[in-house]
This record gives C-alpha cells, structure tokens and sequence, in this order.
C-alpha cells in the first residue's frame, strides 16, 4: 500500500504535481507519470462544445482541462465517465479516453474500471438529477467502498436535459414544468448524504471561483480513494441565478465559509467564526477575545465525521452560511488497493493458477 | 449373514427429507460415492427457496434424486425406482412420484401424531394399507442415529443431525458404494469440530452395518461401472462448470476476468465459486444491484479485462439497459442468465427456459444480441468458452442462457486436457498505439473503423497513446465514432451492428443432426437443459420401432449456418421447451416453417417417458 500523503494540506492548493519536489498525487500512486507535461489545449478534443451560453459548466470545463495537466499524468492514462445529463456531456470534450454511459450509472461503470485499473486516473462527471436521484444507489456504494474515482458532481438544482423539472436539490416548493403547484419534495444535501456514506473526501466549491474550484481538484487528486465534489452551478435556462447569493459581491463575504484545513474558521471578513452549540451544532458567532478559545479550527482529517456533518447542516435553502472547500479527507485504504492485495496474497500463499489442477479438483477418478 | 446381491443396468434413487434434514448434503455424497466408483450418473436436486420453512411442513420438503448406470444415460430419471422418506411430509409430497412395486424406505421415527397432522394425514400410512403397493423398509433412523452416538459428548440435537449420514451409509451399503470419500469428507469438514467429526462417522458406519444385519433389506445391488471414454473423470455441476470455463477463457485468451454480480438464485454459485480463484488474478466484485453489477462488468470491459456478470431472469430485466450500453459501444462482455421460473419472483429454485425471448429482444431499439445456451451441467464449461470467443472477437456482449436444472444438476465430466482447449488470443487483440506518423492528434484514432471480415470495431484500451477517443449510449458516425444524429448514419449503424451478428453464423459449426437409420421424417429440435430428456425421449422412440432425428441448438442468436435446411429436410419439426413456445416463435418468424410446439412450464425438467409418448402421437398423427 502506498504511504498516506503526508504534504500538503487537502484544499491548501499546496499539493500540486508540479511544485517542483517531486510529490505526486496521493491517487496517483499506480499510475504513469508523463515524460512531459502537457498543456490545456492538448486535453481539448475537436468536438464543439454545446452547453446554452452562459452555462456555468463552460466555466468547470476550462478548468479540468486547465488543471488535468497538474497530474502529470499520460493523457491515455487519464478516463472521464459520466452518466446522462447536460454536465454528462463533458467527457466528449477532453481528449482522453471516456465513456458517456448510463443515466445515473456512471460510479458503477467507473468502479469496475477502477478496480481491475489501477494504473488510471479515473474522473467522473454527474449532475444532481444523475447522481441523487436515478443514481443515488451507486454513488453512496461507491464512496462507502472508497473505490478510487473522482466524482464531479454539477449540482444546478434542476433537470435541464429534460427541460426545467425539479430535481433532488431543489428547495421545495420549487414550481417548475412537473410542479405547477410547487414541488413537495425535501432536497438532498449531496454534502451530507456523502458524509452519511462514509465517503473518504467530501468537498464543495463553486463554478464561478475558478482558483478555489481548482484547489479543491488538486486536493482530490492527491486523496487515495473515492473523492466527492459538489459543485455549485448555474444553469441560465431553466435555474438562473440559484446561487446569486453566493456571488453577489457585498453579501459572498457573510456567507461563504471558506474551509482551511489547520486554520481557525472565520468569515464576515474575519469578524465571525463558528463554535459548538448544547446539541453538537455549528452555530455562528461574532469573534471576540474573550470566545477566541470556544472557536473551531477546521480539522478535515477526523476520523469521525460528525464534525464535517455539523459543517454540511450549516447550509441553508437561504445561504445564510454555505462552507466550501473540504470539509472530510480521512486515509483510508482504497477498494482497487485492497482487490490487488487479496491477489496478490492469494498469489504469494499458494503460486499462481494452475488451470489443469483446478479443472481436475480434488476427487478424480481413471477409465481405462 | 450373506445376502442375495441382485445385479441392475441402473437405479434412480430419490432422498427426502426436511430442508433440515441435509438430503441435499447426503445426495451430493452419495453421487460422489457413485462418481468414484465409475457409474455414468446424472442428478437433479430440487428445494423450496425458503431456507428453513417450517419443520415438517409440505413446503419444507427437500428432495435429491440421482440416476446411475452401467451405460451412459442422459437424465435423472423420470420416477425413482428408491425413495427415502425422512418424514411425513417428504413421504406426502414424493409418494405420487413413486411406482407401485418400487422401495420406499421411512423414517419411523418421525412419523408422531404432531407431524402426521401437520401434513394432513389422519392416520399413519404406516399403519394402514395405504402403502400396500410399495416395498416398504421401516427404519427408525433417528433413534437409530441417537442410540449409535451415546458414546459421544454431543447434545440430543447434534447426534440427531446426523441422521442423514446413518440414512447414507445405509444406501451406501445398499448399493455397494465406496466409503472412503464420504469419510475423508467428512474428517475435512469437521476439521474443527472433533466430537462432531467422529459422531458423523460413527452415524455413517452404524447406517451400512444396519444394512448388514438387518431383515429389513433382504437384497443387495449391484450397478456395474458404465463404459465411458478413457480419461480422468470427476463429477461436476452446471455452475462450477460455468466458473472454471470463465476461469480457462480468461486464461487462453490471456485477459484478466472481472466477475461483477448479485447474488440471485440459482446463479449465486457462479460467483462463490470464482470468488475463490484469486491465484488466477479473478476480481470479483458483488455490486449493490444487477444494474451496478451489469455496470461494473462493463467498465471493466472498457479496461480490457474479461467481463462477466451473472444473473436470474429478474436481474436480466434489470441489466438491459447496461447490454444495451455494451451493443452501442461495442464491447464483450458475457451475461450469465440462469434461468428460473417466473414471471417477477417466480419459484426461484425451480427451473425453466423461458428467458429466450427476453435474452434476444428484451431492450430497446434494435439492439442484436448473440445468444447461447449449454446442453447439460459439464457443457456450461464449454459453453462459457464459446461465448467468451463470441464476446472478444466481435466486441459484443453475449447472453449464455443455462437454468436451474443444469446449474445445481451434475454429471460425470471428463476433464479436458487443458492444451486441446481453443487459443481465444488469436480471436481478438487490442488496438495497438498510434505510431510516430500518428501522433494521435484529434479526430486521426477511428473507433468505429470496423475488421472488414468480422466487423468488429478496435478494441482500443486507456493506456494506449494515440487511441483517445470517445464512446457512449449517443449513435455515433460511422468510422469516426462522434455523435451523430444524421438519419442515413443512423440507418447505416443499424444495420452495420445487425449485420456483425448475424455474421458470427459463419463462423458457427452447422448444427448436427442424430439420424442413425436416415429414413426419419420427423426432427426433434430442442435447445439448452432440455438436451437430456429429448435424447432419453427419442432413444425411448427408436426402441419402440420408430424413426427419429435429433438435433440441439447451442447458438439461438445467430442461429448455425445451415439451421434452414435442416428444418426443410423433415415433413415435421417438434420443438420441446420448458416456455410456452419462445423458440418455436423465432422459428416460425425467421423460417416459415410450422413446427409443432410442446411445452411444460413446471419447474421441472421434462419426463422422458412423457416426451417419448408425444414423440409418437406425432408420427402416429402424421
């Protein structure tokens, strides 16, 4: 098993490829490493790319591709699975191998691939509708067994392959084309449901930050096993502006939390930072010397996840306070690392197989 | 005392008993025994899906029968000529299977007012003349059983258990069988368990000396050894079959084997049995649900490796979707159905072949998919080789259609000499990297440039510089493989992917036809499990004065090559299945040939004598 990655701080953006010391990234273990680095625009296919204008997957798109070469990785080594659904289309944009499968089926098809490949760096691409809804059953597989794959999740909070219905992420009461009257369903909080599946890595970030949206790949890239990102995206048809309040100039800095593992939480320009409620909760407070002490400094390698739990129930229907960044990065063996070992035990116990002594097994019998 | 020993061609014994009462352990044994000693023996274990239904209930009722012979012999028998009763409901639920004049050996023991009244019997057969017809042995196998293990520091309860091997070393004795495997057994299994270990033994030895001793067996039989072709044998079912033919294909064709499954009945074995085979670099992967399994496989697939997932009917259903994936992309992959009786649930330990239809046209849009299906329990080894030839050479998945029958089924199996097996690394190879004149750029890898013999598209795996490329459920141009949505390129693919299947015909052998006299007008055309029944069936016909002709399909789609004119040489073709006619349907579409159906959808295989009698109202009809 490779040694945990001990540099770096997940989300720190310190962890790159390329920083000159010779680190790789921690899920890359198995995998080639390029004789030259290649650049953005050769992980551009010559497909055009056709999302609506203005969709905030253009703005995830250029910044995988930007990011992929940081891996430093053959770009045949590198494979993006994705399901069905806008974001889905992705994979026929990156000039490496790729499979646009199935509606929601994607971590299933990446799990096999995964497992018996050891030596790939394995990407997928899902949505909310993909991934929470017709897929929900994989995904939480996937991140309980810590199969290695990076699962990109573009949650903009509403169908639009199918043209503006409600979707596991909408706030209820949503009214769209299915629900007139305004949709009666509870939503998803894809970070919660990650940490209540065990998942190793659980991040969110933003289409619209590109620095900190390439920090939080770079961290999964370094993380051995099942990384899990929400990203925020807007779709400009059908949701428009789902996460204005996240980026409206004045009121990004009394809403967004930005996670740092090691450093104390503040936001509100450092005015505020979180402590523990009576009841286990993250509760808000003004930052005072006399409660300095009662306030929490993110620490995303506990092994209970309780804490990253808190954090996720902090976000509201109304962004009063959304954290971003990783808010869970625990070592844990990945289900392809533990696969190769019972082989490879098998294999050194007893030799490799002989096919006649199993065909034969053990009660024969002669005819003459 | 020395007994009489009466010499017999064959013997089809039947053990039942509670699901607790390890009849199919005793049955598995006593084949063993029999395998060893040279019999050419054919099984059929039948048990309700509930694992421990209500003791002493009709539901409960486990049985095991087995056919064995001094000649070779295609099926398990129609009726036993022994049945062993363990109880009153094995005893109620068996008997009408049971001949006048055959043997029927009773646990007395078990036969107490509590469970007669459990099953509806107002009085003891025991005790009236209800049995009169049969040659009845009553034993009192539990106390038997107990008072044989006083000696042993066991509880009541586990000294009871063993019953089943006082029962087998009885019928071992019975019919001469050899003991040492089923003691050799019996020290490995309770390796651990000392006191458990001698007490099975002990029960055992006390059942054959019972059999010495007592009045109640006045004869001994003999089956001499059958006159099989020379080899090493060993006894074998359809489902480890099936797993140590995945195992070799993986191996001749030099391509690691990924197992993605769900456990279902009757296919769980498959992935027991490969869950095993670590040294030969198997990955086996139990998924959520079929449709993650089915997903895995092809992910897999994507990788290079060999790809299997294995199912029942329901998780077929469920796995569509993922084949259908696998048609457009154009991948192997080998989908394992077990079949079981359905519809939904069905009887989920009960056989039947009625999956055909799905397996050809069970997915949307026009969707070819080869299909082929084993003959008999050792045949799934070769079948699973076949369709992993089909699989790799034309980038497809394949469905193998075995079923209940011949998965828990076993037979004598002559083991292969691994070098006489097919080399699959000539059927296929990976595309090779793009050379320095091609770098690779965009658009110059062609993933749908298809062999221009068997139209199969590279096989282009990620980790091959100069091969990035693409693929997806989306219909893609012709050649280049993007996305196209152009009416003619479409209408081309079609036709393109039906046209790679029906052209594996080619490279099928013709389908063989049994006609010794040559002068039959009638054929019998069966496929997959029903091999047996309609082979003992038409030998039955041949005896009785008749000519018949047999032939069996091992490939449904696409059918052998000169499958057309077999079926216009004979004035009528009788097709039996285990369905309500789903080969008889594709016939009839595809030859314009009216065959004439015969059908049982009973959870059970075919009666010989049964298929024998229809087989002669139709030439005395014809």
């Amino acid at each position: 098993m490779p040694e945990p990655n001990g540099h770096g701080a997940p989300g720190g953006g310190t962890a790159g490829a390329g920083d000159g010391d010779g680190h790789r990234f921690a899920s890359l273990t198995m995998v080639p490493r390029a004789a030259t680095r290649s650049a953005a625009k050769d992980l551009k296919s010559d497909q055009e790319v056709r999302w609506c204008p203005g969709c905030g997957d253009y703005a995830i798109l250029a910044a995988f591709q930007a990011f992929l070469p940081e891996l430093e990785v053959p770009r045949e080594n590198i494979v993006v699975i994705s399901g069905i659904g806008c974001s889905s289309r992705l994979p026929y944009y990156v000039d490496s191998y790729g499979m646009h499968s199935i509606h929601g089926r994607a971590p299933a098809i990446a799990t096999g691939l995964a497992a018996s490949r050891p030596d790939l760096s394995v990407w997928v691409i899902t949505g909310d509708g993909d991934a929470l809804s017709i897929g929900g059953n994989h995904l939480i597989h996937a991140l309980r067994r810590n199969v290695n794959i990076k699962i990109l999740l573009f949650n903009n909070r509403i169908y639009g392959l199918t043209k503006g219905q409600y979707s596991p992420t909408s706030e209820r009461g949503k009214v769209t084309k299915s629900t007139p009257f305004g949709s009666l369903d509870h939503p998803f909080n894809p970070v919660s449901l990650a940490l209540g599946a065990d998942a190793s890595f659980v991040a969110r970030t933003i289409d619209s930050d590109r620095r900190h949206l390439t920090s939080v790949l770079r961290a999964a890239a370094d993380h051995q096993g099942a990384a899990f990102i929400e990203i925020y995206q807007n779709c400009p048809i059908f949701n428009d502006d789902a996460f204005a309040p996240l980026k409206e100039a004045g009121a990004t800095a009394e809403r967004l939390i930005k996670l740092e593992h090691g450093e104390p939480v503040r936001f509100a320009g450092g005015s505020k930072g979180l402590r523990f409620g009576r009841h286990g909760q993250l509760e808000a407070v003004e930052v005072t010397a006399a409660e300095e002490d009662t306030l929490i400094t993110h620490d995303a390698h506990r092994a209970d996840p309780s804490y990253a739990f808190a954090l996720s129930r902090l976000d509201t229907a109304d962004f009063r306070h959304t954290p971003v960044g990783v808010f869970r990065q625990v070592e844990q063996p990945s289900y392809d690392q533990l696969m190769a070992e019972q082989i490879d035990a098998a294999r050194s116990r007893s030799g490799p197989g002989d096919l006649a002594a199993l065909l034969a097994g053990n009660d024969t019998w002669e005819v003459s | 005392m020395t007994k009489q020993v009466q010499k017999l061609d064959h013997v089809i014994i039947r053990f039942a008993g509670d699901s607790g009462d390890g009849m199919q352990l005793a049955g598995d044994r006593f084949t063993q025994e029999t395998a060893v000693f040279g019999n050419d023996l054919s099984t059929m274990p039948n048990f309700p899906a509930e694992i421990r239904a209500p003791a002493g209930t009709l539901a409960g009722v486990s049985s095991f029968q087995l056919q064995f012979a001094d000649h070779d012999i295609l099926t398990p028998g129609d009726a036993p000529d022994v049945l062993i009763a363990m109880n009153p409901a094995a005893l109620k639920s068996n008997l009408k299977d049971l001949p006048p004049g055959r043997d029927l050996i009773v646990n007395t023991d078990e036969f107490t007012k509590r469970n007669l009244t459990k099953v509806g019997y107002e009085g003891s057969p025991l005790e009236d003349d209800s049995l009169e017809p049969y040659n009845v042995h009553a034993v009192p196998i539990t106390s038997m059983t107990v008072k044989a293990l006083e000696e042993y520091d066991i509880t009541r309860k586990d000294a009871e258990r063993a019953k089943n091997m006082f029962a087998l070393g009885m019928m071992s004795w019975l019919y001469d069988r050899p003991a040492e495997g089923t003691l050799s057994f019996l020290k490995a299994k309770f390796a651990g368990k000392p006191e458990i270990m001698a007490a099975n033994v002990a029960a055992f030895q006390a059942g054959w000396n019972f059999g010495e001793t007592t009045e109640a067996f006045s004869v001994r039989y003999e089956v001499k050894p059958a006159p099989l072709a020379p080899g090493t044998y060993r006894n074998i079912s359809g489902n480890t079959a099936l797993a140590y033919g995945l195992v070799a294909a993986s191996q001749l064709a030099g391509l690691p084997l990924f197992l993605g499954s769900y456990p279902i009945t009757p296919a769980s074995d498959i992935l027991h049995e490969l869950a095993k085979h670590k040294r030969f670099g198997v990955r086996t992967f139990q998924a959520e649900d079929e449709i993650a399994a089915v997903g895995s496989a092809l992910g897999a697939s994507f990788g290079g490796s060999l790809a299997v997932t294995s199912t029942s009917g329901p998780g077929m259903l469920l796995k569509a979707e993922t084949v259908g994936l696998a048609v457009s992309v154009e991948l192997p992959l080998i989908v394992c159905d077990i079949q079981r009786a359905g519809p939904s649930t069905g009887m989920p330990t009960k056989t039947e072949q009625a999956d055909l239809l799905q397996a050809m046209f069970g997915r949307n849009g026009e969707s070819p998919v080869p299909v082929i299906a084993p003959a008999s329990p050792a045949d799934c080894f070769n079948a699973a080789i076949e369709a992993a030839r089909i699989a790799v050479k034309y980038r497809t998945p394949v469905i193998l259609l075995s079923d209940g029958y011949l998965a828990n089924g076993s037979e004598p199996w002559r083991i292969p000499d691994t070098a006489s097996l097919p080399d699959l690394s000539q059927e296929f190879a990976f595309a090779e990297p793009a050379g320095p004149d091609n770098d690779g750029d965009a658009g110059e890898f062609e993933p749908f440039r298809r062999d221009p013999v068997t139209l199969a598209r590279p096989w282009a795996v990620p980790g091959t510089p100069g091969l990035e490329h693409r693929i997806g459920g989306i219909e893609k141009a012709d050649i280049t493989g993007t996305i196209s949505y152009d009416p003619d390129n479409h209408d081309r693919m079609v036709r393109l992917r039906q046209a790679k299947i029906d052209g594996i015909a080619a490279d099928l052998a013709p389908v063989e036809v049994d006609d010794p006299d040559g002068a039959a007008r009638l054929l019998v055309l069966g496929w997959g499990s029903t091999f047996g029944s309609i082979g003992a069936a038409v030998r039955r016909a041949r005896k009785a004065g008749h000519s018949v002709a047999q032939a069996h399909l091992r490939h449904l789609n696409p059918f052998p090559p000169n499958l057309a004119d077999v079926l216009r040489r004979y004035d009528q073709v009788l097709v039996p299945e285990i369905n309500l006619g789903q080969l008889a349907l594709v016939l009839r579409g595809r030859f314009l040939v009216d065959v004439i159906s015969y059908n049982q959808v009973r959870g059970l295989p075919f009666r010989a004598a049964e298929l024998a009698s229809v087989i002669e109202d139709v030439i005395r009809h014809a």
